[in-house]
């Protein structure tokens, strides 16, 4: 499928985006795009600008300069809101899961359906005034959320799960990276983006895990993994994109290319500039 | 790239599913056992504990299970288990409300004194129960509000704001009171309010109704839920808890029925004490409101992970402040209830161990103090173990120094049991 690119528009994709915090340029005219049904994934050394591209993203501050496209279209992104309005959500590396909440509760945070209110799975619904405040003393439709979330899971083929209604805190590892990244695709989502989503996982759990990205790209979703295990990369990603020291390096084909290519790249890859320097 | 994905999609497709539906009442104990033994313990522990407290005490004094000494319990554990329901809400957060003691003051003595004030003074006639009683509990949820305001603008700890809450409304009843020192209530349904019984026929309609209401919403849940192919409560299960709180509550019913009088030529006395009806009113109220909505699931996930709740776009500050104000809310009624018992509020009114009986309520009953974990009813289990242990202790005439002792223990056996079940729970 990664050969496949040419002639098709990208799902997402920042052209020239910069990022300086004070004195730090962080990131400097970076392109990336992702398309529909590929894993592509997002290396660089502690540095390099991985999470201040997927920050500026995901919304949670902007880019000093560039656009981000999604679906070929200029969009701004103000705001987490915004992000996950066009379909973008983003799985952390420490999750954001309630513990004490069940699977269930967890996958719906925030965005729960109530009796008396048609059930829509937009992100995000925004009554004002005084139905909002009903809304949030209104029974909670449990029953439906349930369904919604078992049939997600079973779409993604999560079958380590014994209950959904078990509390997160019970849940091992990978149980919890599952669950964290079926919440992001239960809502429509277009682009999911996964930080270190192996890190600290034993070797089955990692490969569950591996297998559940790849299955998010056969549903047609652009996924981005960041990650610094270069093995789990190559098993998974079609691209690779190398940021150094803020720049982009190159995107390579993962078919193309081995580990000694990228870990040169990563290490040693040409930048035209060094940061902060210039300009 | 390929063979990472070996399981055929086909044959796991919907596993979940079927996992979800298969549950027989053996698999259903199974897995409670398997909760209790992952230290979700539940009410496990207040269940012997009371069994235990009866069995001392009886043994003591043999006046400690008497119908009219029961009777006294319940009157007695009412305030601490109507402050303990908005106290259960503020440890859900993981945060601690110290003001409870003299904002139930606060609400009780203003009720006394706008009601005397309303006899005396022309300008206050239109005043009577039915409005001074919001008016009390309006000004209760203001201070509550107040206190969240201040912990959220100023990223304040809520010990110490309601620490200082403790002190100031200490002062604040100290000036109303004034010099008087005493203010009886004079108002009838104010002063009955904790004392009133119901005709002993009422007895059995409403713990009827409560046991029937609470069968119909589990046989409800579960048939939709076996309708909708998800995981269901069986069916015998169902009807065995129903069993049981059936025979609970016919004792009860049965208990609040027997003549109390102390003599045969008195007034009979029998029936069931109205605050029983108001207890049980909040409790279904409250317990609503926690586990069936959106507000309550907010409660649970900021107590459970504040980080977690803000990323989900809840709004956390605003809940915090909410549950504050429902703190001060159900302060106030326990301060007017307090106040009804007593017949009158005093300068030491909401004081002495107060506050800590209804901290040990919320803890004892299964309330977690790191937040996330409990349940309003908690409250109203720990309040009877917390009233029967005084109770006790009055009847056997010791003295207050055994009595703190006596409740310190308690009230630290409770949160070693809190803290262990939570270890175990991690370790899992």
């Amino acid at each position: 499928m990664a050969g496949s690119l040419n002639g098709r528009t990208p799902l997402l994709e920042t052209k020239g985006v910069s990022k300086a915090f004070g004195p730090v340029q962080a990131l400097s005219r970076v392109d990336f795009d992702v398309y529909p049904g590929e894993v592509i994934a997002l290396v660089g050394d502690n540095g390099a600008g991985k999470s201040t591209l997927i920050k500026g993203i995901a919304g949670i501050y902007a880019f000093d300069e560039g656009q981000i496209l999604f679906d070929g279209g200029k969009v701004n992104i103000h705001g987490p809101r915004d992000a996950s309005d066009l379909g973008i959500e983003v799985v952390y590396q420490d999750l954001a899961l309630a513990d004490n909440l069940d699977v269930v509760a967890n996958m719906f945070l925030g965005r729960e359906w109530t009796q008396g209110m048609p059930a829509s799975t937009d992100s995000h619904e925004a009554p004002t005034g005084i139905s909002r405040f009903a809304r949030n003393l209104m029974p909670l439709s449990e029953i439906e959320m349930e369904k919604r979330a078992v049939s997600t899971l079973d779409e993604l083929a999560v079958t380590t799960l014994n209950s959904v209604r078990l509390p997160v805190s019970s849940l091992s590892g990978g149980q919890r990276q599952s669950v964290a990244i079926a919440k992001a695709v239960l809502w429509n989502s277009k682009v999911v983006i996964l930080d270190e989503p192996t890190a600290a996982l034993g070797v089955a759990q990692t490969r569950q895990v591996l297998n559940l990205v790849r299955r998010l790209a056969e549903k047609k979703l652009g996924v981005v993994v960041i990650s610094h295990n270069l093995h789990d990369i190559f098993e998974v990603a079609d691209r690779i994109t190398v940021l150094r020291l803020g720049h982009k390096v190159k995107t390579y084909i993962a078919k193309e290319t081995d580990q000694q290519e990228v870990v040169h790249a990563i290490t040693a890859g040409q930048v035209s500039s060094v940061p902060g320097m210039t300009q | 790239m390929t063979d990472i994905i070996q399981e055929s999609d086909a044959s796991v497709q919907s596993a979940l599913l079927a996992s979800q539906t298969a549950q027989t009442p053996g698999e259903y104990m199974r897995a409670m056992g398997k909760r209790i033994r992952s230290g979700d313990i539940g009410t496990l522990p207040i269940i012997l504990g009371l069994v235990l407290i009866a069995i001392i005490f009886q043994s003591a004094n043999q006046n400690f299970l008497t119908p009219r000494n029961l009777v006294n319990i319940v009157i007695q554990m009412a305030a601490f288990a109507v402050i303990g329901y908005g106290m259960v809400y503020v440890l859900l957060l993981g945060e601690i409300d110290l003001s409870v003691g003299y904002v139930s003051a606060v609400g009780g003595v203003s009720t006394a004194i706008l009601l005397r004030d309303s006899l005396t003074n022309p300008a206050l006639s239109w005043m009577d129960w039915w409005n001074v009683i919001p008016i009390a509990l309006i000004i209760t949820t203001a201070i509550g509000f107040l206190h969240g305001f201040i912990i959220t603008t100023f990223q304040l700890p809520s010990f110490i704001v309601t620490l200082a809450g403790l002190l100031a409304w200490n002062g604040v009843v100290l000036m109303i009171v004034g010099d008087g020192g005493t203010v009886n209530v004079q108002n009838p349904v104010v002063r009955n309010l904790a004392s009133e019984v119901l005709p002993p026929i009422w007895s059995w309609i409403i713990i009827g109704l409560f046991i029937g209401l609470l069968t119909l919403l589990e046989i409800l849940t579960a048939n939709t839920r076996r309708k909708a192919g998800l995981r269901a409560k069986p069916m015998p299960i169902i009807i065995g808890q129903l069993v049981i709180m059936a025979a609970i509550g016919a004792f009860v019913a049965y208990i609040f029925n027997i003549n109390r009088a102390l003599t045969d030529a008195a007034p009979p006395q029998q029936g069931m004490p109205v605050i029983a009806v108001i207890l049980l009113v909040l409790l279904m109220a409250l317990t609503f409101v926690a586990e069936r909505t959106r507000f309550g699931r907010y409660v649970y996930a900021v107590g459970g992970n504040k980080e977690a709740a803000r990323r989900a776009g809840i709004r956390v500050e605003r809940i915090r402040v909410l549950v504050f104000m429902i703190s001060g809310l159900m302060a106030g009624m326990g301060g007017i209830i307090l106040a009804s018992r007593l017949k009158s509020v005093a300068t030491d009114t909401g004081g002495g161990n107060l506050l800590l009986y209804v901290i040990a309520a919320a803890v004892i009953g299964g309330t977690s103090l790191f937040g996330g974990r409990g349940k309003v009813v908690s409250a109203l289990l720990g309040a009877l173990v917390v009233a029967s242990v005084e109770n006790g202790m009055g009847l056997l005439n010791v003295s207050s120094g055994v009595k703190f002792v006596v409740t310190g223990l308690v009230l630290l056996a409770a949160v070693i049991i809190d803290a262990l079940s939570r270890r175990s729970q991690q370790t899992t």
